[in-house]
């Protein structure tokens, strides 16, 4: 790739994370954070993100940030205090950055409209006077892509003068001018690191340049300070060119130094001289002209200590393990290809399958009770399980940028409703593969969203029933038993049960006389058709409904649930295989397919002999152990691939629980072995398939369905398994 | 849709032909990937009739289309002579069951007419063309849309 | 020609080793004034490059650091600096820097620059 464009694109990854830290920080300094070094922090963010747009000429997104940056600057130089509304401002501002970054990274159109008047409103916040116009005249320089800055600030007037003098020199010469040039170093100039001779030296690439040195001023040898010598140049420049060019060629020295430049002419009509000494001289430091007088900072609100009735969150929650930036140490990283590690995820994933074929081979030909053999077979699996696990950490992120993302939508949600919620964060540092938390952005959003809009009563109503106005929503993510949990759970009106029941039945979903208990009725959420599309507001209006939300978390291989309290909230969970790549699995036989049950789902196995099953009147089989009555589904039929109660006598039992924790009991034909598998995914290459996870290749080459036995009971009830139709019939 | 280059209408067309039963299809070959023997595909629960199944194509999972039972008539009884297309489609790559591969024919845009009205509603959805060669009809066939992406025919 | 370049934007560090890199010049990067320390001990670059504003250590402390070791009392220093201000070259010759490139920076002008500052 051409060098600019792919550094163009780290720049956009770069300006993710800086956008990052710039929520953060404000959201720090929002929940009460005084340490100048965090406003500072924000400041850099947005400098750092003009600075790099500047290089690639994204006009919009610097004319924004310049502004942005503006307001920061003067909140970290103690110029300007600011309030909980500016804070709310400032978390506006970094939206509409985001949004300025994203239009320039995907070339799309921005919004003007809406930037204008956030600009509008930073503004109103800069402290009156000239610093908003001088900035602009900086601002304009910076905007202008011409190189490096040419001119010195030299007073109109002699601009006038310069433009005299050409006038009458072009008139009378031809010859190439000649600039006598008086180059007097200053102490400090060597400090600096300038070097005269380099200066000189410049000069040379200009035109021809002769020099000679006037010691005259030179101390005696003794007082002689060589890092202070001051010595005279008189230098001679023949060269096309302007005394704008020369004063540049020496602008790093101004003040180090005093230049005096004469414009010469050889021919006999001399013309006008210019007295070298009308000519300013390069002011020195202390002449420089007065920076204006900074206004007294607007009256001095500064962030309030109590969180107060208004929406400012108190002690919004400190980021696990968050330490100081000035000490923070830098952590060794190396950026590679996300393209390069999906290939040794593979790769490894095809190790694994490699593995067990030899292992099925080598157990084949009886070799496997050779004790060299069997124990190199276990290391054999021991290291490709480390290396996937390895290799698995590496594609492994925290959750933390996802679910600062959900700050914004809940801001956004939040003002859209006229609500007030909080979003409270825990578990940010959690690790998930990449690619999956990339998928849970959609659905993490529906349901953020949901919150908001369904879950959380208007903030008056939350008053009349003794609740703090403000709302909140918890977002959590943990490990848990080889899984990933997470959930969002809100303190709002829970979920209104029997509307829910009426709606479902008015839409056909469930019959009118259906008698379904709570946990029953919230599942109806993620029926298919279910969207309240009856209340329409400004969120879901939009015809999305829990059920595609569902659907994209069982892709991942995930499960979803609900669980509700009436006038306390709603709490949903999402629970996600921790890598996408490998299953502990049971492998068994199902009418001769061979098929695999997650090994984390099965609570016990039994075989069907020693089970004692009851036919209950409908034909509904049961097995009757320790005192319950688990009902029983044959998977055989289940999948339509036999018909009902031909069960082979040394078929085996396997123990599952559902969602909400009720055990179910699966029949297989047969139990193979336990095994690791490669997971490989149904849903891009054929789609959703019922009662079934994903697929993997076992040792012989052949395919197996990885089952997802939940998804499975889940479906059991449903009218059009083959299973519930012969029942019928 | 066959695929000509869209800055010249009338270029060269490739086009791998195959026959079912004992009519003659044809595919745009710039969407084949490979040809294989067929090899017993793990069944797909609940899955439409024409889905055979999946099949695994050197570590990826590969749905197999019964390309006669899609197109409304008999499935075809697979053997270890039949053979499998390997097409990538935009967004899928799937392997059509089909009886035997014949030719490789290269045409003219101009050579394919477009095709025929037929009662059998289902067919003709995915016939795009027909052309005539030595005598041969032989159909010219679309393949998007063969497949349903999400799989929610399942559902 | 080597160079050491501290920026706490990875895409001016980017770009500041492209253009040294076309121009045959080498360097290395640091990404504030403390990591600039360190790095700067185990190089010994014939001139330096530093932003300002960066965390950890700013770019005007880090010019004063550096001047104060014997070895780089005179060494060239330009500073980036997406400002043109009177002050902010004010404040960066008090620091003690060479001269000054404003971003966003022409790699010819970053090249003559730094060419000139080295006298090679």
């Amino acid at each position: 790739m051409d060098p600019m464009a792919e550094i163009k694109a780290s720049f956009f990854v770069e300006c993710s994370e800086l956008l990052e830290s710039l929520e953060e920080g404000l959201l720090q300094v929002q929940g009460g954070d005084t340490d100048p070094e965090t406003v500072n922090a924000v400041f850099r963010a947005v400098h750092s993100i003009k600075g790099g747009a500047g290089a690639f000429g994204l006009d919009d997104l610097v004319h924004f940030a310049h502004r942005f940056e503006t307001v920061l600057d003067e909140v970290r130089s103690d110029r300007l205090a600011i309030d909980a509304d500016a804070v709310l401002l400032f978390l506006k501002s970094a939206d509409s950055l985001s949004d300025l970054v994203a239009a320039a990274r995907d070339e799309t159109p921005v919004d003007e409209a809406k930037n204008t008047v956030v600009i509008a409103e930073l503004e109103t916040l800069m402290p009156a006077g000239g610093d908003t116009e001088t900035t602009d005249a900086a601002s304009d320089q910076d905007l202008d892509f011409a190189p490096m800055t040419l001119s010195l600030d030299l007073p109109t007037t002699d601009s006038q003068m310069d433009l005299d003098i050409d006038q009458s020199t072009d008139e009378i010469t031809d010859k190439t001018p000649i600039w006598a040039i008086r180059f007097t170093t200053e102490k400090g100039l060597n400090q600096s690191g300038n070097e005269a001779l380099f200066l000189m030296r410049a000069l040379t690439e200009m035109g021809t340049v002769t020099a000679s040195c006037d010691t005259s001023d030179l101390p005696s040898l003794k007082a002689l300070d060589p890092s202070q010598t001051i010595l005279h140049w008189d230098l001679t420049l023949e060269a096309d060119t302007t005394q704008a060019a020369i004063e540049e060629v020496f602008e790093f020295a101004q003040g180090l130094c005093t230049l005096v430049i004469t414009k010469k002419e050889s021919g006999p009509a001399a013309g006008e001289v210019i007295d070298a000494s009308t000519l300013p001289v390069l002011p020195d430091l202390p002449d420089l002209p007065d920076l204006p007088d900074l206004p007294a900072p607007a009256a001095d609100t500064g962030l309030p200590e109590q969180p107060t009735a208004e929406s400012i969150s108190p002690a919004a929650p400190k980021l696990p393990a968050s330490t100081p930036t000035k000490s923070a140490p830098v952590a060794a990283t190396v950026r590679v290809d996300l393209e390069r590690i999906d290939r040794l995820v593979n790769l490894v994933g095809e190790l694994v399958i490699n593995q067990a074929m030899l292992s099925q081979s080598l157990s084949a030909q009886n070799l496997t009770s050779n004790p060299t053999i069997s124990t190199g077979l276990d290391e054999f699996q021991q290291l490709t399980r480390d290396i996937q696990d390895s290799v698995m950490a590496i594609r492994a992120q925290p959750v933390k940028p996802l679910f600062q993302r959900m700050s914004r939508i809940v801001r956004e949600a939040a003002h859209d409703t006229h609500k007030k919620v909080r979003l409270v964060l825990e578990g940010e540092a959690t690790e998930i593969d990449k690619t999956v938390i990339e998928r849970l952005a959609d659905p993490l959003t529906h349901m953020i969203r949901n919150a908001v809009d369904h879950g959380l009563e208007m903030p008056e109503k939350r008053e009349q029933s003794g609740k703090d106005p403000e709302g909140t929503i918890h977002l959590r993510a943990t490990h848990r038993s080889g899984r990933v949990v997470i959930e969002i759970q809100d303190n709002g009106a829970g979920i209104n049960r029997e509307r829910v029941l009426s709606i479902a039945q008015s839409k056909g979903l469930v019959p009118t006389d259906a008698v379904l208990n709570d946990a029953e009725i919230d599942n109806l959420l993620f029926m298919p058709g279910f969207s309240t599309a009856t209340e329409i507001s400004n969120l879901s209006g939009r015809g999305v409904g829990m059920d595609v939300v569902k659907r994209a978390i069982q892709s991942l291989g995930g499960r979803i649930s609900i669980q509700s309290t009436p006038g306390q909230g709603s709490t949903f969970s999402i629970s996600l295989p921790l890598t996408l790549a490998v299953l502990d699995g049971m492998v068994i036989e199902v009418s001769e397919q061979t098929m695999v049950v997650p090994l984390s789902s099965i609570v016990e196995t039994l075989t069907l002999a020693d089970a004692e099953v009851q036919t209950l009147d409908q034909g509904t089989q049961v097995v009757h152990i320790r005192g319950k009555f688990v009902p029983l589904l044959d998977l055989a039929v289940e999948f339509g691939y036999r018909a009902p109660n031909v069960i082979p006598d040394d078929a085996v039992v396997l123990f599952i629980s559902a969602e909400d924790g009720e055990p179910y009991a699966l029949v297989v034909d047969t139990i193979h072995e336990q095994r690791q598998v490669v997971i490989k995914g149904l849903a891009d290459s054929y789609g959703y398939v019922p009662g079934v996870a994903a697929a993997t290749i076992l040792g012989d080459g052949k395919i197996a369905l990885i089952l997802d036995p939940v998804d499975l009971i889940a479906r059991a009830g449903s009218p059009d398994t083959p299973a519930a139709l012969s029942m019928a019939g | 849709m066959t695929q000509a280059p869209t800055d010249n209408s009338n270029s060269d067309l490739e086009l791998l032909a195959f026959r079912i039963a004992d009519q003659e299809y044809s595919v745009d070959i710039m969407k084949v990937r490979e040809i294989r023997g067929w090899s017993p595909a793990t069944s797909l629960p609940h899955a439409p009739e024409y889905v055979r199944g999946v099949i695994n194509l050197r570590g990826a999972v590969l749905p197999i289309v019964d390309l006669s039972a899609r197109l409304g008539m008999d499935p075809i009884e697979a053997t270890s002579r039949n053979v499998i297309i390997v097409m990538q489609l935009e967004t899928q790559t799937l392997g059509v069951l089909v009886d035997a591969v014949s030719d490789i024919l290269t045409l003219q845009k101009s050579d394919i007419q477009p095709p025929p009205e037929l009662a059998n509603g289902k067919a003709s959805s995915f016939i795009s063309g027909l052309t005539i060669v030595e005598d041969r009809m032989i159909r010219v066939i679309d393949l998007a849309g063969v497949l349903p992406e999400t799989g929610q025919a399942a559902a | 020609m080597n160079v050491l370049a501290v920026d706490d934007s990875r895409t001016i560090r980017n770009m500041v080793s492209l253009a040294l890199t076309q121009a045959g010049i080498t360097s290395q990067v640091a990404e504030d004034g403390l990591h600039g320390l360190e790095v700067l001990s185990q190089m010994a670059p014939d001139a330096i490059i530093t932003d300002i504003n960066m965390p950890r250590m700013d770019g005007f402390e880090f010019i004063q650091e550096v001047r104060k070791q014997d070895a780089y009392q005179g060494i060239p220093i330009l500073v980036l600096t997406t400002e043109s201000a009177q002050e902010m070259k004010l404040r960066a010759r008090q620091a003690g820097a060479t001269g000054w490139i404003v971003k966003p920076f022409d790699p010819a002008k970053l090249v003559g620059a730094l060419r000139m500052v080295t006298g090679g």
